[in-house]
């Protein structure tokens, strides 16, 4: 099995207190960074290291953080997007809940990296309890001296504050993570200015998402050229994929970026085939809002050659026959899932959590969801489904923020590879409803 | 100055400029529609997206065209910017597209509508709707409020555009309404059934692009096409007291603020000519305003439409 970078330890009787934590290595980077480096070099080495944003768009983290702006005597930010709420991803949950120190040691050392006094992590409202487990690992970090006045005598303070917000998928998009911080409604900012510039109180931010923040310890730990040496091209280190659906062995693991689909989905280290010796019909690999791949292109791409867990490998083609790695939460759906009501519980999803301030997003995504809910339920005719299309086009990347965007690539996604399912729904309702267990499927028999 | 190319038509700028406001020192009919931008009230925009337009090419120094469509309101111009408006196909089914949004849950009741006739989304429905809705599903369907004592809400009509709030914080002390619940649930309401009690909350009725908000002292007494403008002006402490009066006769039906073609309030003596609620609401009699002249409305509008025909109308002191 191949090398744990973040959560080797998470099985560690007692490892979410300070002492264990220690015990097992912990609070090394920020030993090394604050003792030996200088922030420009901590960011040096994340540049080196090729990481990627873990939280979905994949932007390179070194990258954004050298875009932020450092005017003289004004306050800066670093704000961890722990708001982790898109269906089938449940991997920062599993990490603060399991390593709340690999957080907070990841916060000290970027906070140090750039410059940040005061940071923050902004943790869903439903992880009420994850905030407590945060909480107190926090008051242990600041009672062994590694938050506060003077940081291991290095002359850096640091304050590391935990808000929970008020559980709106919204939130979790970096501006309005932002205005939310600050007490508002969470509507996503017109940009630019980017949070770079102008972010938490108008002072420079940076956000990232808790995975990125947590890698940031082995970057600085064996140097960010090591870290590079995982994975395969742009696509650099490790990373946690929440696997989802109908798995033998459904979980967080923790892969190397280039790990092959088929051994991910089949191998014995990892998911172990699907169950119930059922077939494999469709698979989503990052996260609801990503793009659904049927199963002729979830182990090859369009190409012929294997697909592999890396950005680029499942966003080969493109979204006529690729995907995207996402977020890395990976929901499979064996033979007997029923696409057309997956499509619309996602629908229902994005137009509950639509934040209404942009018009297409507002009114497409709420018109979307009735359109599939009907196609569902039997009513739907076969204009509906060029109708969701054509609402499809309009919404997307019309919106402020990706939401429009992710509420709307599914769908299309979803129609473009199960056309045919969507029609048996038109045509024979009855039958289509019949076999139709969805996501609701119980055992007939015990 | 920076030089920017809007519909093949090439004009000069200051720096930082948005698209939109460039378009508009151009003037004509390059100028995209905005239904929440308010040039007035700083931090409106980018919520209506029907400014959409297409940037053709970024910048002189980065010719790239940019991948998406552009919010025109908040885009700032750069040196050699080539935007596309009316030239642009694109623009125009996504714009008919947003369109089409923004009719999904507005009712169909212009005939009982205040607004008809000044209303931005029925012109703009005029130039990008189509002629048939898609739209099978149920409207969402609000009773109409009293928001404030002068001041009606229909929120069925709303589209959200957010420029009543950010009057209430512009030219209020403390705003008490705002938008609640999310998505297609999204409404403008106060916090628990509170009332807007200010002076100048009238001016919330003046920016609504639709008749969401309408004049309590003018609700359904007549069609705006057979009031005749009227500009005019009185001694107010609160306010700068120029206003255009709405008479039909010797009356006067409402009052509101002078608004400029793009549907603003206009800037007269560098200064945004909000009225406040006691000129709207309470002065109606004739004698209270100094009457200039009748206001000038576009011939395009259904406003205009048999007014000024006779001699006698064009001096309003004969009216007096």
């Amino acid at each position: 099995m191949a090398r744990k970078l973040l959560i080797e330890h998470a099985d560690v009787q007692g490892i979410a207190s300070y002492d264990v934590y220690r015990k097992h290595g912990g609070y090394a980077s920020v030993e090394k960074a604050l003792k030996t480096m200088s922030p420009d070099e901590v960011v040096e080495e994340v540049k080196k290291s090729g990481l990627r944003g873990r939280g979905g768009a994949g932007f390179p983290t070194g990258m954004k953080w050298s875009f932020l702006a450092k005017p003289e005597g004004v306050e800066r930010h670093l704000v961890c997007n722990a708001d982790e709420s898109e269906p089938g991803t449940f991997k920062d949950r599993y990490l603060m809940e399991k390593l709340p120190h690999l957080l907070i040691e990841g916060m000290i050392t970027s906070s140090y990296a750039l410059g940040a006094r005061r940071s923050y992590i902004y943790i869903r409202g439903e992880f009420m309890y994850v905030l407590r487990i945060l909480e107190k690992a926090i008051a242990e970090a600041y009672a062994n001296g590694m938050l506060g006045k003077n940081i291991l005598g290095s002359g850096y303070d640091l304050d590391l504050v935990v808000t929970p917000g008020g559980g709106a998928y919204i939130c979790g998009e970096e501006t309005a993570l932002l205005e939310s911080l600050e007490g508002k409604r969470g509507n996503p900012r017109m940009k630019p200015p980017f949070p770079a510039v102008k972010g938490l109180w108008g002072n420079p931010t940076v956000v990232n998402n808790v995975e990125s923040i947590a890698a940031v310890v082995p970057i600085v730990n064996e140097g960010g050229d090591a870290y590079a040496k995982i994975g395969i091209e742009r696509s650099t280190g490790t990373k946690l994929i929440s696997a989802s659906g109908n798995l033998v062995r459904p979980g967080v693991y923790e892969i190397e970026l280039g790990l092959s689909v088929e051994e991910f989905i089949y191998g014995d280290d990892y998911c172990r085939g699907i169950a119930n010796g059922k077939k494999l019909k469709a698979c989503i690999p990052g996260g609801s809002s990503v793009p659904i791949l049927p199963h002729y292109l979830v182990t090859k791409t369009a190409a012929g050659t294997d697909r592999l867990m890396t950005y680029e490998s499942l966003a080969d083609g493109g979204f006529a026959s690729g995907s995207m790695l996402g977020s890395g939460g990976f929901i499979v759906f064996d033979e007997d899932q029923c696409i057309v009501r997956n499509t619309w519980n996602f629908a229902r999803f994005y137009a509950h959590e639509s934040c209404g301030q942009c018009s297409p997003c507002r009114e497409g995504t709420g018109w979307m969801e009735k359109v599939l809910y009907r196609l569902e339920h039997g009513t739907g005719t076969l204009e509906d489904i060029s109708l969701l299309e054509e609402i499809n086009k309009k919404i997307e990347g019309n919106t402020i923020c990706p939401l429009g965007d992710a509420a709307a690539w599914p769908v299309a996604a979803a129609i473009r590879h199960f056309r045919d399912e969507f029609e048996w729904h038109v045509k024979s309702p009855q039958e289509a409803q019949s076999r139709n267990y969805g996501l609701i499927q119980a055992p007939l028999e015990a | 100055m920076i030089k920017v190319t809007i519909d093949d038509v090439e004009i000069e700028v200051a720096p930082g400029t948005t698209i939109l406001n460039a378009a508009r020192q151009a003037g004509g009919d390059l100028v995209p529609p905005a239904m929440c931008y308010y040039s007035k009230l700083p931090g409106t925009g980018g919520k209506c997206r029907t400014c959409l337009v297409e940037v053709a090419a970024g910048s002189t120094a980065d010719p790239r065209p940019m991948p998406k469509l552009v919010a025109s309101c908040s885009t700032p111009v750069m040196d050699g910017m080539i935007v596309k408006n009316k030239t642009s196909e694109r623009v125009h089914t996504n714009r008919g597209g947003v369109v089409e949004f923004l009719l999904v849950n507005h009712p169909l009741d212009c005939p009982i509508c205040d607004q008809a006739g000044e209303c931005h989304l029925q012109d703009l429905g005029y130039e990008h709707g189509s002629a048939k809705t898609r739209y099978r599903e149920e409207r969402r369907t609000f009773s109409p409020i009293d928001i404030g004592n002068k001041i009606k809400l229909h929120m069925n009509r709303c589209i959200l555009c957010y420029r009543c709030v950010a009057v209430a914080n512009q030219l209020t002390e403390k705003r008490v309404h705002g938008v609640l619940h999310r998505g297609e649930h999204a409404e403008i309401s106060t916090y628990i059934e509170n009332a807007i009690d200010n002076d100048f909350s009238g001016n919330m009725i003046d920016v609504c692009p639709v008749g969401a908000l309408t004049d309590k002292t003018f609700r359904f007494k007549s069609r705006v096409w057979f009031l005749k403008p009227y500009e005019a002006e009185c001694a107010c402490d609160k306010c700068s007291g120029k206003a255009v009066v709405w008479m039909f006769g010797n009356e006067i039906f409402r009052v509101t603020a002078r608004k400029d073609k793009y549907g603003e309030v206009e800037t007269i003596e560098d200064k945004t000519a909000w009225i406040c609620n006691d000129c709207r609401f309470d002065k109606k009699d004739p004698s209270k305003w100094n009457l200039i002249g009748p206001r000038k409305i576009d011939r395009h509008s259904v406003i205009s439409q048999g007014k000024y025909a006779t001699k006698n109308d064009n001096n309003p002191k004969l009216l007096s």
